[in-house]
Formats: C-alpha cells, sequence, structure tokens
C-alpha cells in the first residue's frame, strides 16, 4: 500500500463478503424451493428470493468495484484520494441503501423488473450515491499529472455504468419498450462497460503480478475493450430477437454475439502470455490464480457459454429456459466475481500488513468454488436442455417438466454446497488477514 | 506492429461506429411504420395491468416474452392456453387463481395468494391478452397453443 487512503478500500470488499454470503443464502432457498421444499414461501416467496439473490449479487460486485477503484486509483495518479471521509459516507450510504431494498423486497416494496427491482424513491439515492463516488474517483485523477490507461479505462467503465443506469429509470407503458431499455441497462453493463471495469482491474493486477511492462499490457487493453464494445453493443440485439420488435435484430444480434467471444478469448489469451512473458514472480500466488482465473473462466461462461444459446435458431426455444441461468451462473462468476475476488487477495495483504500470500485454505477456497460452480453450471445446463426439449419441442405441460428435472436441482444443491465451502474458507482468509493499519505503509516502501 | 495510439484509436473509433448504428437501429425498430407490437391497442386497463404485473413482481417466479425467472409458466399466450384446456375459460380460470384467498399450488409448487378484486384481476387479463397478439418473429408459436409437434406424434410419445 502507497497511499494511506488506499484503506477504505478494505471496508467495500468487506461489505462485498458480507453481502455474497446473504446473497448465497438466498440462492440456496430457491434451489430448497425447487425441489419442493418451500418451507419458507409464507416469509420469503421465490419472487422475493431470487429479487434478494440477483440484486444483492448486483450490489456486492459494485461494492467490490468501488473498493478496487479506491485501491487502485490512488496508486495510479500517485496521490491520496481528494476526500476519505466521504468515501465512508458512500460506503455508508450504499450499505443503508441496499438494506432497504432488500429488506422492502419482504414486504412486496419493489419495481418488479428483473434485475432493475430496486423501487424508484430508492434508484434516485443509488445515482446520488453513485454521484459521489464518481466525484470522488475523476476528482483523485483529474486533479492528478498522471492519468494512466488503467486508470482512465476503470474510470471510464464506472462512469458509463452510471449513465446507463438512467434509461432503466424511463416509464413506459408497453412492455416491449420497458423490456427494450431494460436491457440497455442490464446487457451494456455486463457485456459492455462492466468489461472495461474487469479489463482496467486484470490490467492493474497484471502489471503489479507479472511485472510486464505497462505500455505492453495498456496496449493490449486497448484492443480487448475495443473488441468488447464493437461485438458488445450490436450484441444486445439478442435479447430483442422474441420480444417483439423488428426481425432486423436476428440478424444484427445473431452476427455480432457470433463475436462476443473473441472479445474475452482475447482477454484469456492476454492474461496468460502476460504471465508467461512476466520475469517478476511476485509471491502472491493466490492473486494470481484467481486473476489469471477470472480471465479463463469469463471465455467459458461469457463468451462460450454465451454463444451456446445466442444464435437465433438455438434461442428460439431456449429463450426464457434454465439454459440462461447456466450461461448466468458461470459468466458472473467468472468475469465478475472472481476479479473482485483477484482485486480483494491481491490489496489485503497490502493493507493489513500481513502477507498471508500462500496456505492451503487459500488454494482450497479456489479449487472448491471454481469446481463447484462449474457443476453447477453443468447441472443447470442438462435442466435447460432437458426442459427445451419435453417443454418447447414436446409440448408437456410446464409443471410435469419441473417434475421431471427437479433431479437435477439436487444436484446443483450438491454442487452449491461445494462452492459455498470455498467461499467461506475465502472469507477465513480475509478474516484472518485482520484490520488495515497505517504501518503497512511503511512495511512497503 | 500494432502501437498503443493505434490501439486507442481502434478502441475509441470502434465504439463511436457501433455505438451510433445501435442508436440507429433503435431508432427504426421502435419507429411506427414498422411497429409489430400492436402499440395502439394499449387500454388504460393494459396500462393497470402491467403497473399490478410489475408491482407484485411477477416476474420472479413467471416468464413474459421469455423474460423472467424460471420457476412458474410462461405466460405470454396463456389466455390462449387455458382457453384450449378448459374449454373456453380461461379468463375466468386466470381471475380465479389472481383473486383466491389461499395460495395456488398446482402439483405442489406455490403461488403467492394476491386475494386482487375483480377489476385488478381483469387488468391482468387485459394485459396478457395484449401480450399474446404481439408479433414475436415466431417464439409465439414455441410457447403457445400449437406447440412444434403434431397431435399425433403426442399420441406416440404417450404411447
Amino acid at each position: 500500500m502507497k497511499y494511506k487512503s488506499q484503506k477504505v478500500a478494505y471496508w467495500f470488499f468487506a461489505l462485498s463478503m458480507l453481502l455474497l454470503v446473504l446473497q448465497i443464502t438466498y440462492g440456496f432457498i430457491m434451489g430448497f424451493a425447487r425441489i419442493g421444499f418451500d418451507n419458507l414461501h409464507d416469509f420469503i416467496p421465490f419472487n422475493t428470493a431470487r429479487a434478494v439473490h440477483t440484486n444483492l449479487l448486483v450490489v456486492w460486485l459494485l461494492s467490490g468495484f468501488m473498493g478496487a477503484a479506491y485501491y487502485i486509483i490512488p496508486e495510479e495518479a500517485q496521490k491520496e484520494l481528494v476526500s476519505v471521509k466521504l468515501a465512508y459516507v458512500q460506503l455508508i450510504s450504499l450499505a443503508i441503501v441496499g438494506v432497504i431494498a432488500v429488506v422492502g423486497y419482504h414486504f412486496n416494496y419493489w419495481e418488479g423488473r428483473k434485475f432493475l427491482e430496486i423501487p424508484r424513491p430508492l434508484d434516485y439515492l443509488v445515482v446520488v450515491n453513485v454521484l459521489l463516488f464518481l466525484g470522488l474517483i475523476l476528482t483523485t485523477l483529474f486533479t492528478s499529472k498522471r492519468k494512466t490507461t488503467t486508470a482512465l479505462v476503470l474510470s471510464m467503465g464506472l462512469l458509463f455504468a452510471a449513465l446507463l443506469y438512467l434509461p432503466g429509470m424511463l416509464p413506459f407503458d408497453s412492455q416491449v419498450t420497458d423490456s427494450f431499455f431494460r436491457w440497455w441497462v442490464v446487457h451494456l453493463w455486463v457485456e459492455g462497460v462492466w468489461e472495461l471495469i474487469m479489463g482496467g482491474i486484470l490490467s492493474f493486477l497484471l502489471i503489479k503480478l507479472t511485472g510486464v511492462d505497462r505500455e505492453v499490457i495498456e496496449k493490449w487493453l486497448y484492443v480487448i475493450v475495443g473488441l468488447t464494445f464493437l461485438s458488445g453493443v450490436l450484441g444486445t440485439g439478442h435479447h430483442y430477437y422474441y420480444i417483439g420488435v423488428n426481425k432486423i435484430w436476428l440478424v444484427v444480434g445473431g452476427i455480432f454475439s457470433a463475436l462476443e467471444p473473441l472479445a474475452f478469448l482475447a482477454m484469456a489469451l492476454f492474461a496468460v502470455n502476460m504471465y508467461r512473458k512476466g520475469e517478476k514472480k511476485h509471491p502472491n500466488k493466490l492473486a494470481l490464480y484467481w486473476t489469471l482465473g477470472s480471465a479463463i473462466v469469463s471465455f467459458v461462461g461469457a463468451g462460450l457459454l454465451g454463444f451456446a444459446h445466442t444464435l437465433p435458431q438455438t434461442n428460439l426455444y431456449t429463450h426464457g429456459t434454465l439454459v440462461t441461468a447456466m450461461h448466468g451462473h458461470l459468466a458472473f462468476w467468472g468475469a465478475y466475481a472472481m476479479i473482485v475476488l483477484a482485486i480483494i487477495s491481491y490489496s489485503l495483504p497490502n493493507m493489513t500488513g500481513r502477507k498471508l500470500y500462500e496456505s492451503a485454505s487459500g488454494r482450497a477456497a479456489f479449487w472448491l468454488s471454481n469446481i463447484g460452480m462449474i457443476g453447477m453450471t453443468v447441472a443447470f445446463g442438462v435442466a435447460g436442455v432437458a426442459q427445451v426439449y419435453l417443454e418447447r419441442k414436446f409440448g408437456m405441460e410446464f409443471m410435469a417438466v419441473q417434475k421431471e428435472i427437479s433431479i437435477h436441482f439436487v444436484v446443483l444443491i450438491l454442487c452449491a454446497t461445494m462452492f459455498t465451502t470455498g467461499i467461506v474458507l475465502y472469507i477465513i482468509d480475509f478474516y484472518k488477514h485482520g484490520k488495515p493499519t497505517d504501518e503497512a505503509l511503511e512495511l512497503n516502501n | 506492429m500494432l502501437s498503443k495510439k493505434q490501439a486507442r484509436a481502434f478502441f475509441l473509433g470502434g465504439t463511436l461506429v457501433t455505438f451510433l448504428i445501435f442508436i440507429g437501429l433503435t431508432v427504426f425498430s421502435l419507429s411506427k411504420e414498422v411497429d409489430q407490437t400492436n402499440h395502439g391497442n394499449i387500454t388504460a386497463e393494459v396500462v393497470r395491468g402491467k403497473e399490478i404485473w410489475e408491482s407484485n413482481n411477477c416476474m420472479g417466479c413467471h416468464t413474459i416474452l421469455g423474460e423472467g425467472a424460471y420457476y412458474a409458466p410462461e405466460l405470454t399466450k396463456v389466455v390462449d392456453r387455458l382457453n384450449q384446456k378448459y374449454d373456453g375459460n380461461g379468463e375466468q380460470v386466470i381471475k380465479s387463481i389472481l383473486m383466491s384467498q389461499g395460495p395456488w399450488q398446482p402439483n405442489g409448487r406455490k403461488m403467492v395468494a394476491y386475494g386482487m378484486t375483480e377489476q385488478e384481476a381483469s387488468d391482468v387479463v387485459a394485459f396478457f391478452k395484449w401480450i399474446g397478439e404481439i408479433d414475436l418473429n415466431g417464439f409465439g408459436e414455441v410457447v403457445g397453443v400449437d406447440r412444434k409437434i403434431s397431435p399425433l406424434a403426442k399420441e406416440k410419445i404417450n404411447n
């Protein structure tokens, strides 16, 4: 750690860990409901559990991205954050908005739009919160003489993510238009600007961990984020095939979605090549595991499994089935969850001064969570494909099919247990590091 | 060999061009000339039905236009489907589910008991009927009454 203000990142990461545990808990509630154990239905019906599960995902990832920015920007700009106090205000207000939203979901207080369930009054608070965050980050960056590509790409991703939240707040009478612009937020976040954030964090980590020249890494960063936007923006079309808009999206979405895996492939090759090129062997092996893991798993989860159902001919049958859940789980895990866990693994020893770089539990956390998540993805995939054939091809009734495929949710719960064990080990390691301290500053310098 | 400057130009140029095309396609596909959503048929009832649909987060279990949570049936063609199943009484069946004071639980999977009023239930049905009339580029047939399999083949499967 080079600047005292970087310590604020720790608390954003701690909030992320707490929300991740809650997210997993609600995932289990849904998993059990699917195999018939919905004893909590009166208090936490499925739609509540689902809204909490997906919204907590978004909030813990955003909290992780914000923590990453608070750690990375001072180091890249080579100056302290402009106001640490305001960063804490932003953290606390983020947590309060999150808690109100999650509690509200248990009392039918929501907007009922997939991924954007947060009710309108809270939307405004989110906007204020994000503006404060951006103000702090951008002021720190632009009052510095040093503006690196890594910092600019990361900040650009965060700024666009904030701007793209706005179309989701527009009111529409038509379900079609509503859905159309909802994807401006959801798709252009996860298959667009969030990848800028991921790319920025990945670039920072590769510079630190491999010792490869910054100019080389940042040049390829531009190519990768360029490929991401080139394919991802028009790739939004794959959400418009069958929601009631013109057929032109079948062509545009089909072609550009097919190109989307290329951006992820480039990212995976980039990370692996930089690691091979690197002469510096950083002792923080766990951070390296998570960094390379993120680049590779995101290619499989977001790139390959996304492509598996974005061709219009395939999507006609898979649209609105568990096949989407298969892709969603591994994509979010690889691209975003793992990169947040990577930056935490890298920065935690630097902020706390405890160099727990290598441990059996740390390695077990990595492998158990990854193998568990791959198992869950396979379970969703098998259930999804079976659903497509039975329901969409053979015309069986929805619930009859759900009975047929419920066994796959038993497998899902078993794999989720393995995944959770990995996450628990990760959080124990997080706790073992202790709290951030100014003494860590001296240790590094 | 590619320079950093060229790489940046590729990123900024590519992003700008694709975003402009995206905006152009958005304007085109939402224009009246190519509208296939029967936007003109949106009544006050349909709008109220959509509000009820959202305020109860129905999408948190069901799917509509293929979007939702995959825990409960796809509702895009629900009126047609239940009309076929219940001899033309589909609308009445939907209303009684929405107005029920106890949880509806087909095959053991529970739905929240919303206990709606007659008017509210009618609004939701109006919303479903409007959704059912949208031209979905073929998806309506996949989730509708006439699935991709003939009744003859169904008999063979059942035997």
